[in-house]
């Protein structure tokens, strides 16, 4: 285990440093002993399924649930003893829009600035509301909103008085593409300003769009963190596609390659494990040449996130069980 | 900004929205005066017609029916505090650095002041069905101050019962026995004309000294021990109130 995170080296870069977390519901082991430390400025995700642990990360981090062990450090201050720190430092979107029903978008965000003490607060709020294209509902009360209205005001208001961190907790869950997509470039807006980004989600997609760092969240531990092209690198999966229009071209290609592909006769096409590397492409095609095999359409494809997610929740919840651990994640990574 | 004036600038944003939220759903206001008054007229102009006591009827019924006003309307504030904590706002506040009681007192404020609105609307009833109260000025000032009082003590008491209550339904039928209550006591006829077990109970239940103090202040005719155990009663609820408030709502944190 790595000593406590947190000390005045590297309180200047760590938005958030946890060592050693640990909760339980009774006998149920929900968090058994998690490490990490998100980098100011950055976003990091935490992926995992369903019940893996994930709110209950974020609520021990936001202040809203205590830990029965380990040391956590959101901002510089620690979660226990620097409540109060830490608060005035972060905003929140959870999974439920907090929102107040029965204000408009406007009062709603003006509570906020309120509560805030923001200066010049009619000048954040008509901006908040601009910028999350809610002028025109902004004198309605909420309970009139729709459900993504509702998910950005809710985002708004976590905005206002500028926190240097924000969790965001499965902030896309049930909206449409075209929202997804708007909170995704609120995101990258909100790190470009510097605000350092806890995010966890399901969809792989979202964290391998936004995320610096995903640590992949299973059965109460961290099964595996890194960029998402590292984590990707960790598992292999990779194979390059040869696809035929010509059944006899595919038949003949079938039978000379019967040992290094996997066929698929519904699509003509054969797919030849590979590692992705130019050189192993180049040492496949000089081989293609030489047996005479011209595919019509040759893709290489790379293993995705889906990949990773689903070997990696898979092998840790196996018999086997240690494959990738936390504690060998980091040389895993190194390689 | 020092802890307790912060606590109390976070405590008027609150309050600010409880009042927003109450004239938004006036229903709740209006609910709380309307049934006392249907009560009101049931009571002097059917059933008080055959109740002996010594003062006009609606002299007598006024105090006991003010007590009701409140208790009635406590129904709006255990929903409105339960229904905070159910939804998703609750756990934005917590994680702000806000004043952990703000949330709280500003219901308080809202139920005593909606408690003080209705009360005043049900003497205005009163007045306009007969009533002929022979307080002065300063006796006038002590029925406020005890309406205040006992209003703000079962507002604490009703913000505990909604905290504690598993979901808004549940909040609003907690106070059921407050409503309940009134009925037990010297609200509608004198103690004296009750079987033994009843008696005793209503002799020493908190709404018959709170009704007496209130009966003797309108008529004139102030009773110092009622108005004693009246606000014994009241600083006691609301100390217990307040206590389960807040250790509720620690745990739900």
């Amino acid at each position: 285990m790595t000593g406590p995170p947190g000390t005045l080296a590297d309180m200047n870069t760590s938005a958030i440093a946890v060592s050693g977390l640990r909760k339980a519901y009774g006998d149920k082991v929900v968090l058994d002993g998690i490490d990490f430390d998100v980098p100011a400025g950055s976003v990091y995700s935490l992926l995992g399924p369903n019940g893996a642990g994930k709110t209950t990360t974020v609520n021990i981090l936001a202040t809203l649930m205590t830990a029965d062990a380990g040391l956590v450090q959101v901002a510089g201050h620690d979660v226990v003893t620097g409540t109060k720190g830490v608060r005035s430092a972060i905003g929140v979107t959870g999974q439920f829009a907090a929102v107040d029903e029965l204000l408009s978008g406007r009062e709603n965000l003006q509570m906020m600035a309120d509560l805030k003490r923001v200066r010049s607060g009619d000048k954040v709020i008509s901006g908040l509301l601009e910028r999350f294209d809610l002028v025109e509902s902004a004198q309605k009360l909420v309970s009139t909103y729709s459900g993504g209205m509702r998910r950005k005001l809710d985002l708004a208001m976590t905005l206002v008085g500028n926190p240097e961190i924000i969790f965001l907790d499965e902030p896309t869950t049930g909206l449409d593409p075209r929202s997804r997509r708007t909170m995704w470039q609120i995101v990258r807006d909100l790190v470009a300003d510097g605000t350092t980004i806890f995010l966890t989600t399901q969809y792989l997609d979202e964290a391998d769009e936004l995320a610096d760092r995903i640590a992949v969240l299973s059965d109460g531990r961290i099964a595996a963190e890194g960029t998402s092209d590292e984590l990707k690198r960790l598992i292999p999966g990779g194979h390059v596609r040869l696809r035929f229009t010509d059944p006899a071209a595919y038949r003949h290609a079938a039978s000379a390659l019967r040992e290094e592909a996997a066929k698929d006769d519904e699509t003509l096409s054969l797919r030849i494990p590979s590692d992705g590397t130019q050189r192993e492409l180049r040492s496949i095609l000089d081989w293609l040449d030489s047996v005479d095999i011209e595919a019509d359409e040759l893709t290489v494809h790379t293993p995705d996130l889906d990949d990773v997610f689903l070997s990696l929740t898979e092998r840790t919840t196996g018999t086997t069980g240690t494959t990738v651990s936390h504690s060998n994640s980091q040389e895993a990574i190194a390689k | 900004m020092s802890t307790a004036s912060t606590a109390l600038a976070d405590s008027a944003i609150m309050l600010r929205r409880n009042i927003k939220h109450t004239l938004r759903n006036p229903i709740t206001v209006f609910n709380a005066i309307l049934f006392p008054i249907v009560m009101m007229l049931l009571f002097v102009k059917v059933l008080g017609g055959g109740f002996d006591v010594d003062v006009p009827y609606i002299d007598y019924a006024t105090p006991g029916l003010l007590v009701m006003t409140i208790s009635y309307g406590l129904g709006a504030t255990s929903t409105a505090v339960n229904d905070d904590m159910t939804k998703g706002i609750i756990n934005r506040f917590k994680t702000m650095d806000v004043s952990r009681g703000a949330m709280l007192t500003g219901h308080v404020v809202v139920t005593t002041v909606r408690c003080l609105v209705a009360c005043a609307a049900i003497i205005g009833v009163a007045f306009a069905m007969g009533f002929d109260p022979g307080a002065s000025a300063v006796e006038w000032l002590g029925v406020a101050g005890v309406i205040a009082l006992v209003s703000f003590a079962a507002a604490w008491l009703t913000v505990a019962l909604g905290l504690a209550a598993k979901s808004p339904e549940a909040a609003g039928m907690a106070t059921v026995p407050l409503i309940m209550l009134p009925f037990l006591s010297s609200a509608f006829v004198p103690s004296d004309t009750m079987g033994t077990g009843v008696r005793q109970f209503v002799e020493y239940q908190p709404f018959t000294p709170i009704i007496e103090s209130l009966r003797g202040l309108l008529a004139g005719n102030p009773s110092s021990g009622d108005t004693f155990a009246a606000l014994a009663w009241s600083v006691g609820i609301a100390v217990l109130g307040y206590a389960w408030a807040v250790s509720s709502f620690k745990k739900r944190a």
